[in-house]
């Protein structure tokens, strides 16, 4: 995959993107000379399974996936014993639109990953993990295939790690196209051989998941950033973000600003600032006009809202979500019907269809934005569009509702007047 | 034809069964593998990976309709997947689209009658920094101009 042009900056200090610069990453070799695995040897050598939980735990790192659920936390729920084998999924089905972080982690640095893989599996005690990647990501899987090679073949994975008798194997399995897939339960059925359908919770995947066994989820970045936890320690990684959210953030900045690309960045860093800073600003001759902040399942910030730290609670504070840190940057010059036709478009689409709100609710606002577009609106279609939504979330099996209606909602809100103007009522 | 797969694919497909605990969890990688072999999964395909993961055929039809990169059908030979999502939009993509429909003469959905094209639209495939993007086969081409377009289609063979 075409990775070659640099898009990514170098700001401060890195956990995950510290040697993208180097050419060769992904060889082992490379990877070595730059102290890799040297994390995973002071883990299994050096530190016990519930030592390596605590120290997640304290690090305050949450899940890159979009939930920002605490990753130590999530792993102490897995039983401590079982009779049943316990499995590690790793999410690299990157379907959010505006979401490309996963891919730059897994096409420079794979090994990073399968250092964070073979560290939470040795915590949680798991022998067999399987990463779920995305099924157009076909030269990125040969990459981390080659990767998982190498690193069997040095003794980091297998039988026995650096002879400590800890065993873990560890596949990887291309999904088909299906944005679904990337919710965790649909993840599992999907993996099990099946429609992605998500599954009812509770029973949560930590005590039935996978092949119905204890089964941990994570996103790729929430592990690659497991080895820099165990070789600097919580406090260290915790110093970088805020006070319950440690780190950085890989943030993806995409729409017409000068330098889309991937920009590394503390937990809690100013929209204004990788807006403007990093990605450079707009274009010449655009404007602001909104953003999404998190992928599109994200409600929208307007032009005016943008002096917003970039964490899961500040975010949350004004109603929006930090989801996969995908800004998408929009301008004056597109229409916000435009705007609401894509994310209509894209619900109705993937929407599984296991649910009625969810499946009705999608295709019938996708069908009146679509008479909207086409200069057919009518007047009470904005009010309608807002009852539709709220009727979906809330009300669905998995999040994708919610995810669904949100964008909506903020959209027909956010922007009832120009909406309205598109009205035939509305244009005078 | 299912009957003519090589044994060396045969050989990767046994290899990707045995990666799971239950057989039925390699229908994903295996009809991946024989998709690329065969180009499609009609009929036989299906009834020859149900008969290898000991399940009803019914359920490699649920699977091979729900996940949108297994075709029933072959596509042409090469396969232009263009994305049409928000970030790419918002970068040109409609334009990209429709030169790409202007110069294949074909719309989405469809494949050219010489079977060298078929044109999918799809929803975001992850590299929104290069928007507006594609895929032919399974390489990705990103920052499309008409003019980056009409010589990817030249230098194809
Ligand atoms: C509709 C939907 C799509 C999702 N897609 C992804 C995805 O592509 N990648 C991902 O890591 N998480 C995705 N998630 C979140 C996962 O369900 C889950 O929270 C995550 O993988 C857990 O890992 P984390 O705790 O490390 O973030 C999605 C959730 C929903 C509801
Ligand atoms: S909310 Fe939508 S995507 Fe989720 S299970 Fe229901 S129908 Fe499927
Ligand atoms: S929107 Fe086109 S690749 Fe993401």
């Amino acid at each position: 995959m075409a990775c070659s042009k640099a898009w990514t900056r170098h700001v401060d200090e890195k956990i995950l993107t510290e040697h993208f610069g180097l050419a060769n990453l992904y060889e082992i070799e490379a990877y070595l000379e730059r102290g890799g695995y040297r994390a995973v040897t002071k883990a299994l050598q050096e530190m016990t399974p519930d030592g390596i939980m605590d120290e997640v735990k304290k690090a305050g790192l949450r899940g890159r996936g979009g939930a920002g659920f605490p990753a130590g936390m999530k792993w102490s729920f897995v039983p401590k014993t079982s009779d049943k084998p316990k499995y590690l999924c790793v999410n690299a089905d990157e379907g959010e639109p505006g979401t490309f972080k996963d891919r730059y982690i897994l096409t420079h640095n794979p090994h990073l990953l399968i250092e964070g893989i073979i560290i939470a599996s040795f915590s949680v005690g798991i022998h067999a993990a399987y990463v779920y990647i995305r099924g157009e990501y076909e030269a990125v899987a040969q990459r981390l295939e080659q990767a998982l090679a190498q690193a069997a073949q040095k003794g980091y994975l297998g039988k026995s790690i650096l002879e400590t008798g800890f065993d873990l194997d560890v596949f990887v399995h291309r999904g088909a196209g299906a944005y679904i897939c990337g919710e965790e339960t649909a993840l599992l059925e999907s993996l099990e051989g099946k429609r992605g359908h998500p599954r009812l919770k509770p029973p949560f995947p930590a005590t039935v998941g996978l092949f119905q066994c204890p089964t941990v989820i994570n996103n790729v970045e929430t592990l690659a950033n497991i080895p820099a936890i165990i070789q600097k320690g919580a406090p260290w990684f915790l110093d970088k973000g805020l006070a319950k959210d440690g780190g950085t953030r890989i943030f993806g900045v995409s729409g017409p600003v000068v330098r889309p690309g991937i920009y590394e960045l503390p937990v809690g860093t100013s929209l204004r600032e990788i807006i403007y800073t990093h990605a450079g600003g707009l274009k010449p001759g655009k404007k602001l006009k909104a953003v999404i902040p998190g992928g599109m399942s994200a409600p929208i910030l307007k032009a005016d809202e943008i002096d917003i730290k970039m964490d899961f609670d500040s975010l949350a504070g004004v109603g929006s979500m930090l989801g996969s840190a995908a800004v998408i940057v929009i301008d004056e010059a597109t229409p916000i019907l435009d705007v609401l036709k894509k994310v209509a478009k894209f619900y109705a689409h993937e929407s599984c269809g296991q649910c009625t709100p969810c499946r009705i609710g999608t295709s019938w606002i996708h069908k009146i934005i679509k008479r909207m577009s086409a200069g057919h609106g009518e007047k009470g279609d904005v009010d309608e569009l807002v009852r539709l939504a709220s009727n979906i979330k809330g009300k669905t099996l998995c999040p994708m509702g919610d995810a669904a209606s949100l964008p909506v909602l903020s959209l027909a809100q956010k922007f009832k007047n120009e909406l309205e103007s598109c009205l035939k009522d509305g244009s005078g | 034809m299912i009957a003519g797969l090589s044994s060396e694919l045969k050989k990767k497909i046994a290899e990707v069964v045995a990666r799971y605990p239950k057989k039925e969890a390699a229908i994903l990688p295996v009809l991946h593998l024989i998709q690329r072999e065969t180009g499609a999964i009609g009929a036989d395909e299906e009834r020859w990976v149900a008969g290898l993961l000991e399940i009803r055929p019914i359920k490699v039809r649920e699977v091979v309709t729900f996940y949108t990169m297994y075709h029933q059908k072959p596509v042409g030979r090469f396969h232009i997947q263009v994305c049409s999502n928000l970030p790419c939009s918002l970068m040109g993509g409609e334009k990209v689209i429709d030169h790409l429909q202007r110069r294949l003469g074909i719309k989405i959905g469809e494949t050219t009658p010489d079977q060298r094209f078929t044109l999918s639209e799809v929803e975001c495939l992850g590299a929104c920094e290069q928007a507006p993007c594609m895929m032919i086969n399974f390489d990705y081409y990103g920052d499309l101009t008409p003019e980056k377009i009409d010589g990817l289609l030249k230098g194809l063979d």
